[in-house]
């Protein structure tokens, strides 16, 4: 079999196996079991105390919510003003990098404190070390906490029979990041380190070329920084091409750990949900329908890449060349495309070859992936979006047996459904709307000249630059001009409330829940862990979520696919 | 006020935790292993003349040519073209590409192109070919160089990596940089 | 399943619902409304003008006319179903017509007035012969009434005071006797009245499901403006005009129109169906849990068994039933008026033993009642004979060898799902009448159907443990409560209701009310006291008990029939897209038309093709929609598995080929 597919069945399979093992240490350290971790709880209960967090005080929806909101505004407000006065930390900043333009520094703090790390700057030349370690490497840190933190309160919620107490915020998210994020983060930074990925802080260093010239070459913290980003489902480069960067992904190994990386923490989190819930056939279930979607989106995207541009082959070129541009010789297409599906599946956003060259349906692939968002999903929210997937089916799916419907024991009403809908359509708004104004602005203002690439495909990088805030991917079809103030506003915005309001929700769905008397399951009532709800999930997902966006996937990588 | 407290307190000390010790604990690792932690440099008479896996722009005819890049391989200031693969402008750069590499191979038939030689990588700084791409060069090399046409595919062919453990990933791919290294050692040891 | 009258009738109706402010409940057919308004303005735009954005006149006059017709049958869905509804209750709303009543007042004399002059509290007599002019409750007295006009059932039914069979209803005849009825409701306000209003619109209210289901669906017809809004800015990118009229079909047909225009007119079949199984529901939400019920209590008398328990065998110490003993029994049974003690001097008299009451002299007779739970007479010769439960003999009698004696053939009659009666004289035990239950035929297959739905039965019987265990079995119930008092019903309600469980049960009597308010489901019998009626929320009029199997199973066809349409109308949507993106976009895109997969022949055709679809599916649809979907009880992955395949798969499949015969069609006659 051909060696890069082989490699791509490779990736895939090692991310699932360690997934397993991953989602039931989570589950113990959601609980507060005992773990291996433990020699960090003198840490956690230091900081616990400084900051008068009493990490076993019991919390409702509404109050852990208000911690979450109340942690993530410090976030938003230490970054904006770090980047605006960048200029002024005079340590760690070896080149002398300026202060930001204000919108600049406002889409960058919304982009990392929402865990998008949606970069309209380019890493190595915008971004101090200050910058980039105390508060980039921090937020890729923190805003991936907040997400599991909040996964775990909704396994709480769901797991509760009574009760509205979904656990601690503040507690759930240090563990997170000092039990979770940390210990993988460090083996990963390792992993890369040992394979040549630069981890120093030697700034830019000269370097005479075979053929006598002189380049400059940029290092930095390099590794540490990569394993955080692609762990948090971050993706915010350290250096402006990401990880086609071979200081960030040096060689096919480092390019293995670094997409199970990505896959990692999502996949476990659903397996998690099923050792939380003890509910673990139905975990599989989720995790099969999710899988499902993933396999085909990765088959479409391999094939089309591996196919190449038809274009080639009339220049006089062989057929059946794969397209290569935008990729790397090391990873090849089919490792890029498996990393394009992955990165937009969990709202990842780092890349290992360029979207925006990618033939048109693998990039409207990866659009689609990010307009459902929950194929794993990022991490902690991609379960909590495949949550309000799941109500959906559910309420359609318990009436086709005849039972007003419920979930897990509790029944879904009018109150459920509004939040879940509001969810819904919050996803195709932001986007539709986000890419209707950028269309409007280039029709009425050609001169805006943000597109790098005419007609269709000129449409897709617009789509994509909103689907991606929208899904806090972070990833983008990079060849658009996307650092001016109109993008910076508007996908900063996108972002905003494609984060909050998404885990506001279902946290309130929860909630709710919560306080109603649960139901007991008869051979009458639905059930969840049947092929038959899965088949009414996948269909939910690809007739609700993608189906709404067939109009605008029509005019942008279809529309250039049939023009081929 | 006890939120904002929190919040204060939690924030700076999670800052301390993840954006100072965190990426420190890591870079202090790496002096173990400071080759590695360097990203691999290569040096040549105490002179840093490139990284392994940093591609460099050859140009001469001296050389074995990497890939076309959309930075002209400027390690400070990286990226991709991120043309579109029906973009007019991409394919006449491409064009452009596929007649620049006829005119100095011109025994090179355009069907024995291989892709990489005409396309610009994501990062601008791939340091591969694959062993296709080194072979339609030899003759040229082999030309100006003076040098056995058989001599140098040995050379390419030696230099050529294999997948991942044999089995995973592209093959048959050659490091640019130090397939010149080797051609100028070969090249020294012929004189 | 339509006459003409009703046809006629809900024709009219649908262009009376075209009032906006009647339009805005449900949202997904406003939209469509608006819709038909935005293209009535084009088209007369269109025709004064010569903006070619704007189409032509002909073409939009076609779109228009077929959005309206889409309002239209929306609305005839709603009226056909109010109207079959209304039908329904006029039908029993005939036997109201005005009647003479004979008012009885304060001081004893009687007003001749007309019944609707009746008042909530006024007595009225009613005498042989005479029509019952309103609802109440007997207060005096005792008749027998033919209630066929409600029921349908020709045989007369007796009511009487102070039992719990107190009731009567306006409009029945009284066949014998005379009666004093007290009037229970106010004009109006009777549930028959209160069915009829929920029928017919005007204080319909919508299900909890259905305000869920209503939220959903406007959802997704948010979803799809903010597409078809956002997809002229895109256009305006590709340089691709559309015409608001594409751009308004687009929009009708990707809103989940069919489900939409069907919702309301599913929930009022729902309650046409409970009406037609002469169930009156105080409420839709009512019907709507019916589909729901974990727990279902019966009654073991005319549920399980058919009747009342009868005597079918006399033994005595030996185990023979010799003629004194047998005339003993009847002497102790002649004075209990319950069917048991009827039954008793039948089988009697089947073996030839035949007492009349005033044979025996000056006897006293001592009536059964439910303390002491015998019977029995004092005869002039100073003996005391006593026939009774086995236990309350038992206790009655000191002579404890003899009963000894009877125990293994108590045992015996009890393991074999009798009940057994003991006969004493003068405190000694002489021997056992049994008693035995016949189960209704045929009721084992209902209860294995129950409990394929999930629903867990539960036999509620007077009868002892072993008696309630045999029968339970005998008829495949899941629980039973035996020697059971009216508490004991409320108490299980209450503890499966703990656990969370939704509970129905049927009752008659004032002592039910408290259970038959905790259930979730009460089902009063018609024939039961008022305060039965009041608790529950539900009426039999035919005061069957096994109606309760037909309420869950009308609860779950509503719930079946609303998701399996919503799938469907949902799943449309794909061929519906194949039809009109490529549609909207091939003049100016020639390479999108590789998705018109239909190979549909022009792009007016398809969208002209889409939208006729759209609109022709909700009259297809509303046969379905009145009739329900039928249900089957094969457990709720396979029925799900079954109205996926048909209405999920059936709703992606169907359009694509009912898309494509328009299509056809429409470029035969073009």
């Amino acid at each position: 079999m051909n060696t890069e597919i082989l490699g791509v069945i490779l990736i895939f399979l090692l991310s699932v196996a360690l997934a397993w093992p991953l989602g039931k240490y989570m589950v113990k350290v959601f609980r507060g079991d005992k773990t291996w971790s433990d020699f960090m709880s003198p840490l956690e209960r230091l900081v616990f105390k400084l900051s008068g967090i009493d990490p076993n005080q019991p919390m409702d929806w509404k109050q852990n919510l208000k911690a979450l909101l109340g942690i993530n505004i410090f976030f938003f407000l230490f970054a904006f003003i770090a980047l605006a006065f960048q200029s002024l930390h005079p340590f760690w900043n070896p080149v002398g990098i300026g202060n930001w333009e204000p919108t600049l520094a406002f889409n960058t703090a919304v982009s990392f404190t929402t865990n998008t790390n949606l970069q309209h700057y380019s890493g190595e030349t915008g971004a101090s070390y200050f910058t980039q370690l105390l508060v980039f490497c921090w937020l890729q840190f923190v805003s991936a906490a907040t997400g599991i933190a909040a996964c775990a309160l909704l396994f709480q919620g769901l797991k509760n029979k009574t009760g509205s107490n979904l656990g601690n915020f503040y507690n759930l998210m240090m563990k997170s990041c000092t039990r979770i994020l940390l210990p993988l983060a460090i083996v990963l930074s390792l992993i890369l380190t040992i394979n040549g990925s630069t981890t120093n802080f030697d700034g830019l260093q000269e370097v005479t070329t075979l053929e006598g010239e002189t380049i400059q070459v940029a290092g930095g913290p390099t590794a540490p920084m990569v394993a955080i980003k692609q762990l948090g489902t971050n993706g915010g480069g350290y250096f402006g091409p990401n990880s086609t960067h071979p200081f960030e992904n040096p060689n096919y190994l480092t390019n293995i750990a670094e997409n199970i990386a990505i896959l990692l923490i999502p996949m476990a989190l659903v397996f998690a949900f099923g050792f939380y819930l003890n509910r673990k056939k139905l975990a599989m279930l989720f995790f099969a329908v999710m899988s499902i979607l993933f396999i085909a989106f990765v088959a479409i995207s391999v094939s089309e890449e591996m196919n190449g541009n038809p274009a080639f082959t009339e220049m006089g070129l062989a057929a059946n060349q794969s397209n290569m541009e935008g990729k790397e010789v090391r990873f090849g297409p089919a490792a890029s495309s498996l990393w394009g599906v992955s990165t937009t599946a969990t709202s990842n956003g780092s890349v290992n070859s360029m979207h925006d060259s990618h033939t048109p349906l693998s990039g409207g692939i990866f659009l689609l992936d990010m307009m459902i968002n929950a194929v794993y999903g990022g991490v902690g929210v991609g379960f909590i979006n495949f949550f309000v997937f799941v109500i959906v089916a559910v309420f359609i799916a318990g009436q086709m047996i005849g039972r007003t419907p419920d979930l897990l024991g509790k029944k879904i009403e009018a109150r459920e459904v509004k939040i879940a809908a509001l969810v819904v359509i919050l996803h195709p708004l932001l986007i539709l709307v986000g890419t209707a104004l950028a269309s409007y602005g280039i029709v009425q203002n050609p001169e805006y000249g943000w597109l790098n690439n005419p007609s269709f495909h000129g449409f897709s990088e617009m789509l994509y630059e909103n689907t991606s805030a929208a899904a806090n991917n972070g990833s983008g079809f990079e060849g658009l001009g996307d650092n001016t103030q109109f993008w910076n506003i508007l996908t900063g915005i996108i972002m905003l409330l494609g984060r909050y309001l998404p885990i506001i929700g279902p946290l309130a769905i929860v909630g709710s829940l919560a306080a109603k008397k649960p139901v007991p399951t008869t051979s009458g009532s639905l059930q969840l862990d049947s092929p038959a709800f899965g088949a009414v999930l996948i269909s939910v997902i690809l007739i609700v979520a993608a189906l709404a966006f067939f109009p605008a996937l029509a005019l942008g990588p279809l529309a250039e696919y049939f023009t081929f | 006020m006890k939120s904002l407290r929190i919040a204060l307190v939690l924030g700076f000390s999670t800052i301390i935790l993840f954006g100072v010790l965190y990426p420190m604990a890591m870079v202090g690792i790496g002096k173990a292993i400071p080759h590695q932690a360097n990203g691999l440099p290569i040096e040549k008479d105490g002179k840093l003349i490139g990284f392994e896996n940093v591609g460099q722009p050859f140009s001469s005819s001296q050389y074995f040519w990497s890939r076309p890049s959309a930075v002209g391989y400027d390690a400070s200031s990286t990226g991709g073209s991120n043309l579109g693969p029906t973009n007019p402008d991409f394919l006449a750069l491409v064009q452009g590409r596929i007649d620049t590499l006829i005119k100095y191979h011109p025994k090179l038939k355009v069907e024995d192109i291989p892709v990489e030689m005409i396309t610009a990588s994501g990062g601008g700084l791939d340091p591969h070919i694959t062993k296709q791409g080194a072979l339609i060069q030899v003759s040229r090399i082999a030309e100006n160089r003076g040098l056995e046409v058989e001599a140098l595919n040995q050379l390419v062919e030696e230099h050529s990596e294999s997948p991942f453990l044999g089995l995973f990933g592209p093959s048959d791919r050659v490091n640019v940089l130090k397939l010149n290294l080797a051609l100028d050692e070969l090249a020294a040891n012929q004189n | 399943m339509f006459t003409a009258e009703t046809v006629s009738q809900a024709m009219a109706q649908s262009f009376v619902k075209l009032k906006p402010a009647l339009m805005i409940k449900n949202p997904v057919m406003f939209t469509v409304e608006l819709g038909t308004v935005i293209m009535l303005i084009v088209t007369i735009l269109s025709g004064f003008t010569t903006n070619e954005s704007l189409g032509s006149v002909g073409y939009n006059t076609v779109i228009t006319l077929l959005l309206f017709v889409t309002v239209l049958f929306g609305n005839f869905a709603e009226a056909i179903a109010e109207a079959r509804g209304k039908a329904q209750a006029d039908t029993l709303r005939k036997t109201r017509k005005e009647t003479k009543a004979k008012r009885l007042n304060d001081d004893g004399s009687i007003t001749e007035t007309s019944s609707s002059d009746l008042k909530k509290g006024d007595i009225f007599l009613v005498e042989e012969g005479d029509v019952i002019p309103a609802d109440g409750e007997i207060i005096e007295g005792l008749a027998s009434i033919d209630e066929s006009a409600i029921t349908g059932e020709s045989a007369p039914v007796i009511r009487e005071a102070e039992t719990d069979h107190n009731s009567v209803i306006g409009g029945t005849k009284v066949l014998s006797d005379q009666i004093k009825v007290q009037v229970i409701t106010e004009p109006g306000e009777s549930f028959l009245d209160k069915m009829i209003s929920l029928v017919e619109g005007a204080n319909r209210q919508k299900t909890p499901n259905e305000i869920a289901l209503t939220i959903l669906l406007a959802s997704f017809t948010m979803v799809f403006l903010i597409v078809t809004i956002t997809l002229q800015p895109f256009a305006d990118y590709a340089n691709t005009p559309i015409a608001i009229a594409a751009l308004i079909s687009l929009f009708v047909c990707l809103i989940p129109t069919t489900i939409g225009g069907l919702l309301s007119a599913i929930g009022i079949a729902g309650m046409d169906r409970a009406l037609r199984a002469n169930i009156i529901a105080k409420s839709g939400k009512a019907v709507e849990t019916a589909g729901d019920i974990d727990t279902l209590l019966l009654d073991k008398t005319g549920t399980i068994t058919i009747g009342n328990r009868k005597a079918t065998g006399f033994f005595n110490l030996n185990g023979k039933a010799d003629e004194e003993f047998v005339r003993l029994a009847v002497l102790s049974s002649l004075s209990d008026n319950t069917p048991e003690g009827k039954s008793i001097l039948k089988l009697a008299k089947k073996q030839n033993v035949t007492v009349e009451k005033n044979s025996v002299g000056d006897a006293s007779f001592i009536k059964f009642s439910a303390e002491t739970r015998m019977s029995g007479v004092d005869l002039p010769d100073g003996r005391k004979v006593r026939k009774g439960a086995w236990d309350a003999i038992y206790k009655w009698s000191d002579n404890k060898t003899d009963l000894e004696k009877l125990e293994e053939k108590v045992k015996e009659i009890s393991n074999n799902g009798g009940t057994p009666l003991a006969l004493a004289v003068d405190k000694k035990a002489l021997g056992v009448i049994q008693l035995e239950d016949i189960i209704k035929p045929g009721i084992q297959e209902r209860f294995a159907r129950l409990r394929k739905m999930g629903v867990k039965t539960v036999m509620v019987t007077g009868d002892n443990p072993l008696t309630a265990k045999y029968i339970a079995e005998k008829a495949g119930v899941d629980d039973f409560i035996a020697e059971a008092k009216p508490e004991d019903k409320l108490e299980y309600i209450k503890k499966e209701q703990e656990q969370g469980k939704l509970v129905a049960m049927m009752g008659d009597g004032t002592n039910d009310a408290p259970a038959l308010a905790q259930a979730d489901v009460g089902v009063a019998m018609n024939s039961g006291t008022q305060a039965a009626k009041e608790a529950s929320n539900m009426v039999d009029l035919d005061s069957d008990p096994t109606k309760l199997l037909e309420v869950i199973e009308i609860g779950k066809q509503l719930l079946i029939t609303r998701g399996n349409v919503t799938t469907f109308s949902i799943a449309n949507d794909v061929a519906k897209y194949f039809a009109i993106v490529p549609a909207l976009f091939a003049a100016s895109i020639p390479g999108l038309n590789a998705m018109n997969i239909m190979n549909l022949a022009t792009p007016e055709s398809a969208i002209l093709s889409a939208v006729i679809f759209n609109a022709i599916i909700i009259p297809l649809l509303i046969p379905l929609a009145l009739r329900g979907v039928k249900y089957r009880p094969v457990g709720a992955s396979t029925l799900l598995t079954r109205n996926l395949l048909v209405y999920g798969l059936g709703g992606i499949i169907v359009p694509f080929i009912g898309i494509k015969a328009i299509d056809l069609l429409v470029n035969s006659l073009l």
